[in-house]
Parts: structure tokens; sequence; C-alpha cells
């Protein structure tokens, strides 16, 4: 039994043979297969389909999104997700197109791979495009592995070393990892940039890659990022770029102009595609003319007016995935180009920019913000001084905002900023937005000043109160058991 | 561009700011500024953007075709009800559920998902999703190279060719070797060859995949079972169709440590292709190896039950070089919707609709069989999809088949070069008796003239 205000799991209710009428009753299943081959019992519950409706609108309502408000987790890019583009995708001619159709048969969908490929392309300076990647942490796997083969077969297999920034996000590290190479992390400087001197003190001849994001997850902008490519290129190694930051300078400056080789964009990110509760994401991979024929398999080419599949590629490091994309979010990342197109996008990139910049001047008015000036899509804030003078934490403040009904910012994230708030709010929210989410925040900070405890409580108005991580952890509880 | 900024709220905030423009806050060097005009498809208002989409959509003519398409892809019927909940805004437009105050409703669907994956495969636990089934057999391999020390695994030749495609890009980063074990002439994994491989104690795993890519149901031997306990070699279960979940006894009944599959058979679209949804589920032992998220069960500082992820030290964002999988994102949005599959189904309604498949594609089956030039060259137990041996080039066939409005299944010839005579052939709950018979009808016709050589 849950206790009075919890939701009783769906294992816990209906009772056998409450069964919806989908279908026509079946025969038994011995009539088609031998008794040894089947399973002995189906220990799943029978429930009405009002009951199922109930239960998952209840946990809905249990559940934060973009549409109930504020979200302004930096790194992530929550912005407003258009219904239109779930219209689209979900349209019965791409929803129901089957991964083996014949490419003659199913060129629409060839097309919005192609016309998206080649935006891509051009908007980020890259060659081309593989839609490829399920997700960010994918696509950079994907470029690793493309670096790895193209340094074995240019008999470069020394280069084993992956310079990651302090600033860089986890993934970057273990996509290494799982490519074999060793990571070398780069500090950043009091500025909190990278800095030319510091990359010639780590690259070499051992240098594979050297993984960077710009504007950086302080939200600042590596103007030293040509000269620091230069190095690594002289080097001989190879410049990835992670597109988690895209939505900073679109229309301003590309990847592709700044020196870097490899890339990825999170189109779930910058480009409206819904986050889904954690995915699923889309990640393309881009890369230089030089990293072409290393893309994985299949890459959509055009042939006259006809598209096609083309798996015949023989320095490609193979595919990623059971099919060809996340091809649904393919559509809706086009339709949000067609919403914009190449004007529309750079306005995208300056409103984010100026958002971002609008809120880091409201905050800091109360709050450390320990890089203060001007900044990209999103900034670092600090609860350090807070928490020396009071014991409240970046935690408690976080958990403070989601009583006023905002998402909480990226918590503890860089991991150089001790006690770090990172905010991003995203274009797509009004100013009347940002001015009452740093007045919530203002209040929360005056509050921390008075009455700790208070924020130590907190959150009291959620449909729970802080979780014991500690016995998650401990006493792990994954599944029910019958 | 879906920003609600007008010209005023610019000028204030930039006055604000402290800044003059716009172009001064975004300004980057000299050398690194865009130069040239950018080449992105044109902006359009909203009511021509479903326009183009709705003409790019017509072009998809493979959707109205009757089709008998599978092989790690499947048409099933999904009840509305899925839709009006999975694309509730609170579930669609949540990020992952960092925060577990205000996302108990997602965590506890999570954990719902987890609890139904170890209900289907017989296993301990299960994560809360990788990206398919491909990138699942490829991670849950990487559990047993970690687990065992070992720096090979062994496949069966069975296993869907382009999950083998992908375990050996995985592989080929980690600098592991990757070896497969024939088929053996009944079109399943010649157990006997695979148990003398597992001698050499070389292989941190073996994958079999049942049902297989060929459709056959996979009945490991003892030997072949005893011969990986003896070698100390991981038994990983592959599952392409987890509909067959449904009556088949699960892969922990041939001693499977781990599950590897693909959940798009509950209620996911085909969408040519993705997004589906990979599930990793194993025995306890191997639980801190998991890959990705997990969401637990816990309380909260009242005592109540509360849900949150947890086990977070195996991961990228704690470990980062030695977590044990560098995901991040998932697919939890396509879990969302196989659990609600799950739970509108139930018990009752999976028999029911793995009953339907097993029927549809024996009637398939059998009328293909009665077609003169055409043979089942296995005889094996299937699930919903089955080897038809054509007597010619499998591809000339299904070209044959076009040109009536079918698509007749896959050309094996692409993955297996022997079996070019050969098409993997797929029915299901919505494959109708019209359909079979226009199928049974153009092959009869197409093989009616004798074969040019």
């Amino acid at each position: 039994m849950s206790e009075a205000g919890a939701i009783a799991l769906i294992f816990e209710s209906g009772q056998e043979g409450r069964a919806n009428r989908y279908f026509e009753q079946g025969k038994p299943l011995e009539n088609f297969l031998p008794r040894q081959l089947l399973r002995d019992e189906l220990p799943l519950p029978d429930n009405s389909e009002l009951d199922v409706v109930r239960h998952f609108t209840r946990l809905s309502q249990r559940t934060f999104g973009i549409d109930l408000g504020f979200y302004p987790l930096g790194s992530c890019t929550m912005k407003y997700n258009p219904r239109v583009n779930d219209a689209i995708a979900t349209r019965p001619e791409f929803a129901e197109l089957h991964p083996y159709t014949p490419d003659d048969l199913a060129q629409g969908a060839l097309a919005v791979m192609y016309e998206l490929e080649r935006s891509l392309s051009s908007l980020f300076g890259m060659a081309a495009f593989s839609l490829n990647p399920s997700a960010g942490a994918h696509a950079e796997l994907g470029a690793l592995l493309i670096a790895k083969k193209y340094f074995k077969e240019r008999g470069e297999t020394s280069r084993d070393k992956v310079i990651v920034p302090d600033t860089a996000h986890g993934t970057n590290p273990a996509s290494a990892a799982m490519c074999g190479f060793k990571v070398i992390s780069m500090p950043s400087n009091e500025r909190g940039r990278v800095s030319v001197a510091e990359i010639r003190k780590v690259v070499g001849a051992d240098t594979a890659v050297c993984m960077m994001t710009n504007p950086n997850t302080l939200g600042l902008f590596e103007e030293e990022i040509a000269a620091i490519a230069a190095v690594v290129h002289e080097a001989g190694g190879l410049m990835y770029y992670d597109g988690a930051n895209a939505n900073a300078i679109m229309g301003y400056t590309r990847p592709g102009d700044m020196g870097f080789d490899l890339m990825h964009l999170n189109t779930h990110k910058t480009f409206t595609i819904p986050h889904g509760g954690g995915g699923a994401g889309h990640g393309p991979l881009g890369v230089a003319a030089h990293l072409v024929d290393y893309l994985p398999t299949p890459v959509v080419v055009r042939e006259e007016s006809n598209f096609h599949l083309d798996f015949d590629r023989p320095k490609s490091i193979g595919p990623l995935r059971s099919f060809w994309s996340n091809f649904a979010h393919a559509v809706r990342a086009l339709a949000y180009l067609y919403a914009n197109g190449s004007e529309g996008l750079k306005r995208v990139s300056q409103l984010a920019v100026l958002n971002a910049n609008y809120l880091r001047v409201k905050i800091a008015e109360f709050l450390e913000t320990p890089y203060p000036e001007i900044c990209r899509h999103e900034f670092v804030a600090s609860a350090q001084r807070l928490k020396k003078q009071n014991g409240v934490r970046a935690l408690d403040l976080a958990k403070a905002l989601l009583d006023y009904g905002y998402m909480a910012p990226t918590m503890y994230f860089p991991l150089l900023v001790p006690e770090c708030l990172m905010i991003e709010p995203t274009e797509t929210e009004s100013k009347e937005t940002l001015d009452a989410f740093a007045e919530a925040l203002a209040k929360i900070v005056q509050r921390a000043h008075t009455d700790p405890q208070a924020l130590f409580d907190a959150p009291v108005t959620t449909v729970v109160g802080r979780v014991d991580e500690t016995r998650a952890a401990r006493q792990p509880d994954l599944r029910w058991r019958p | 561009m879906y920003a609600p900024h007008t010209e005023r709220d610019v000028e204030q905030m930039l006055q604000t700011i402290g800044i003059a423009s716009l172009d001064e806050l975004l300004r980057v060097p000299a050398e690194i500024a865009l130069k040239q005009k950018l080449d992105v498809v044109p902006a359009l208002p909203e009511y021509l953007i479903q326009r183009r989409f709705a003409h790019l959509a017509a072009q998809n003519q493979g959707v109205e075709y009757r089709s008998f398409l599978g092989a790690g892809s499947y048409r099933h019927y999904v009840p509305p009800a899925i839709a009006a909940l999975a694309m509730r805004g609170e579930f669609l437009t949540a990020y992952t559920p960092y925060q577990a105050e205000v996302s108990q409703g997602y965590l506890q669907a999570i954990y719902e998902w987890q609890t139904y994956i170890c209900l289907l495969t017989g296993m301990d636990l299960a994560d809360a999703s990788v990206y398919d089934g491909a990138t699942a057999l490829a991670e849950a391999a990487i559990m047993a190279l970690g687990a065992s020390g070992r720096r090979k695994v062994l496949v069966s030749r069975a296993i869907h060719p382009n999950y083998r495609a992908v375990l050996r890009t995985y592989c080929d980063g980690l600098d592991v070797e990757v070896d497969e074990v024939a088929f053996a002439r009944g079109g399943v994994t010649d157990y006997r060859l695979a148990a003398e491989m597992l001698a050499t104690k070389e292989y941190a795993a073996i994958a079999i995949q049942s049902p297989n890519f060929l459709g056959n149901v996979e009945e490991p031997s003892s030997d072949l079972t005893q011969a990986a306990s003896a070698s100390g070699t991981i038994p990983i279960g592959v599952v392409a169709e987890a509909l067959a979940l449904a009556a088949l006894a699960p892969p922990a009944a041939w001693g499977a440590q781990i599950v590897a599959g693909e959940a798009q058979s509950f209620g996911v679209a085909m969408a040519y292709g993705g997004p589906y949804v990979g599930f990793i589920a194993a025995t306890e032992e191997h639980m801190r190896r998991i890959p990705g998220r997990l969401v637990g069960k816990t309380v909260d500082n009242a005592g109540r039950t509360a849900y949150v992820l947890t086990l977070q030290a195996r991961e990228q964002h704690i470990r980062r070089e030695r977590a044990t999988s560098n995901i991040c994102t998932n697919q939890a949005h396509c879990a969302l919707i196989a659990t609600i599959y799950l739970a509108l189904l139930g018990k009752t309604g999976l028999r029911d609709a793995a009953a339907l498949n097993l029927a549809r594609s024996r009637e398939l089956a059998s009328a293909v069989a009665n077609v003169a030039g055409i043979r089942l060259p296995y005889d094996a137990p299937f699930f919903n999809e089955f080897v038809a041996d054509v007597g010619r080039p499998a591809r000339d066939v299904l070209a044959g088949l076009r040109a009536n409005r079918i698509l007749g299944g896959v050309d094996l010839g692409r993955f297996y070069p022997e079996l070019d005579s050969c098409i993997l052939m797929t029915a299901t709950e919505l494959t109708t008796t019209g359909d079979i018979a226009a199928l049974a009808g153009a092959l009869k016709e197409i093989l009616r003239v004798p074969a040019h050589v």
C-alpha cells in the first residue's frame, strides 16, 4: 500500500481479465508454439483504459515541464517547443514509414534529411553532417571514433590524448574514454577562458583531439579560439566543438570559421525538439571536408532530383544506431528552420543572449556572479558568500525556487565554480517572466539572511519534500516486485 | 522564431545591461566573424510550413503500400490513448528529472517502465532506457567486458545485422574483437560450434537473439549454457521484437544474465527508424555496471514514498572518464510511450496481440509456401516473421511486388550473400487476409514467368 498522497503503482491496481478490447480474443498460444518455448506466466496487471488514463494524467500533474513555467536549466536550452513541429512529425506519412521502405518510395523523408543536413552545414560552417547519432553524447562518441580512425589511417596511432577544459560537459571525458583515449584536463584562467599559453602546455605529438564548447559552460565566449585551434592544428590534432551551446552564436560565427574540424549539435536544445523527460534527443555530427568520408553510415545523397541512402562508404566508422536517424526529430528540426530562416536564427541568438545578460544584471544586484562581464546565452551565479554567511547553499536556493513555480537552474556545474547556479533563460521568455524570476530569487536570497531554516526546509508546496537520495543509493529499490 | 520581444522590450533591456546594440552584445573577433550569406531553408509563415511538409509527406508513397516489412521495426496497433497521454505538455516538455520534488510523476513512470522490462525479461533490474536495440547490445557487451576483463565478444550471426554492425563500431573504439558464430542449417545459431568457441575462455560474452533475425525462435542447448558457465562467459539475450516476450519464455530461462533489446513494438511509431527505445536488463550482480539512468524508490523528509534518480556514481556527470557509459540523454519519452502501451494492453491484451501475430504470420507462411517456386527453408518455430526462398534473386521478386504496390519484405541477400534468393516476411495483427491474398497472388504471377538467368 502507498502512503496517503502517493499514487499507487500501476502494478498495485487492476484485476486479471479487466481487459481493453483492442483485439479479438487470441487462441491459446499452445496452438502455435511448442509448450517448452512458451513462458509460464506473464505477471502484468490488466487495467481499464479509464484507470490507465487517470493514472498517467495524475503522473503528468506531478511533472514540471516548460509548458508549466520558466525552466532556466543552464546548458539545456529549455525553450518553447512549438506544437506545429509535433503536428508535422506525427503525420502518418512520416510516422508510419518503415525504415526499410525502398528509397524511391521514401523520397519525402530523404528530402527532409537532405534539407536539414544542407542547412546545418551552412549554418555551422561544416562540409557535411550525419543525422545518425541519437543525442549529443552519441555524436561525441561518433566524432572521437572518426578521429581515432583518421589517425590510424595516417599511421599516427601514438595520438592517444584528448584535451578537455575544466568547464567541459561530463560527457566529453566519458566519450573519450569509450574510444580508448586518455583525458587531459586543462584549467581555465581567472577570466574563465582557455588561454593560448595553457593550451601550448598540454598540446603535443600525442594530442588527438581538443574538445571545447564556445561559448563555454560559464557562458563566456572564448575569444582566442582561432589561436587555440591554430596551436592544436600545428601539433597535428583535431578540434571538436561541443554544440550544446550553439544557441548563442547563430548568424555571428560558425564552428567551421573558428577552426573546428568536428562538432555536434543537440537539436533538442537549439532547434526546439521536446526533451520528453530526458530524450529522445537528436545529435547531428558535423565534419570538415577532410573527414567527410569517415561519417557514420548511412549518408543521404542527392543524385539529380533523387535522394538515396548511401551505405557503401568504405572509410566510414560504421553505423552508430539500429536505423538511420531519430527521423521524427529531424522533421521537427527542419520545421523549426523553416519557421526562422537564416535571419530568424540570427535573431534567436540575439534575443537568447539579450535575455541572459538582462537576467545576469538583475541577479547581480543580490547574488554573486563570479564573471561579471557580458555573457552569451547563459551565465553562472554562486551561493558561496551566502553559504559562508548563513549556511545556505546553491541547493537550497534551487529548492526554494521550486516553491515559486520555477524549475531550478543547473546546480554545481561547471565544477570550477563553488556553489554554482548555471542559468540559461533562452529567447522564448518575455521580459516580464525574467523580471518575476529575478524578483522571486531576490526574495529567496533575502530570506536566506533572515530565516535560513525556511530555505533548508524548501520545497514545501511540492507533492514530496526533499528526497532521501542516500537511502535510494544505499538500499537500491529499482523495481516493484509481485 | 517564437520570441516574445517587442522593440521596446529590446531597447529597455539593452539599457539595463548598459550596452548600445545587439550586435555589440554578440560581437566576436573579426577573424572568425561570419562573412558569407547562409544557405538555410527560407523562412515561412506557419500555414506554409504545414503546406511544405504536406508536399514532402506525399512523396512517401511507401506508407500506402501493403507491407510485409519487419526486421527490427514493426507495425503494430497503437491505441489513441497513448498519444493523448504521452503528448501532454508536462511529460513532453520536461527535462531529465534532476529535481525530484517536481518530477515525481515522470520518475514513477520510469520506475514502472523498469519494472515492466524486468517482468518481461525475467531479470532483476532494468535501466531507464538506452538509444535503441543496437546500442543496447553494444552497451551490454561493454558491461560484460568490464565484468570479465576480457577483450573479445562472441555474437550469433543470426543477430540483427545492424545490431552487429553497431557493436563493431563501438568495439573498434575500445579495440575489442567481435567474433561471429554461424547459424546452422535450421536457421538457428550453431550451438555446438558456439560451445566449442567458448572453451577458449577468451570471450567476455556470448550474445544470442530470439526470435533471431531470420524470425526463428532460439532455444540454446544446455551444452551451450553449460559451456558459457564453465568458461565464465556472460550470456546476453537480445530482443528485437519485444512483443514476442509476451509469448516466449524470457531470456532468463536459458541463462541470460543481461538482456539487451528494442521496445519499439510497444506503441512507438516506426517513423523511418526513430526515435525508438532500447532497454538493458540484468541480474542483480551487474547493478553497478549498468549504463545510463536508474530510478529508485525512497522516501522524502517526511517519510513519504518518493522516487529519485539513483546510483549516479556510475554516470558521466559524476564519474566523467570513469563512467560506465557516456550516455546522458536517453529515450525517456519513448519509454513512457511503451509503459503506457503495456499498461493499456495488460497481460490479456499482450497475449491476444501475440496470438494474433502468431496466427497471421502462419496464415501468411502457408499462403506463400503454396506458391509454386517458393520454399520455406527453415522449420524452426517462429513468432511473426519467417524466411521465404523464392528460388531466384529476391531483389527481382521484390521489384515485381512493388509494381503491385506491395512491399514484400526484406531482401536477405543485402545482409547474407548466400541468402540472396530469400525474403524475410513479417505479418502482425494489422496484416489482413486481403493483404495476404494480394501478396500470394502477385507472387504467383511473378514466379509464373521463368527467371531469366
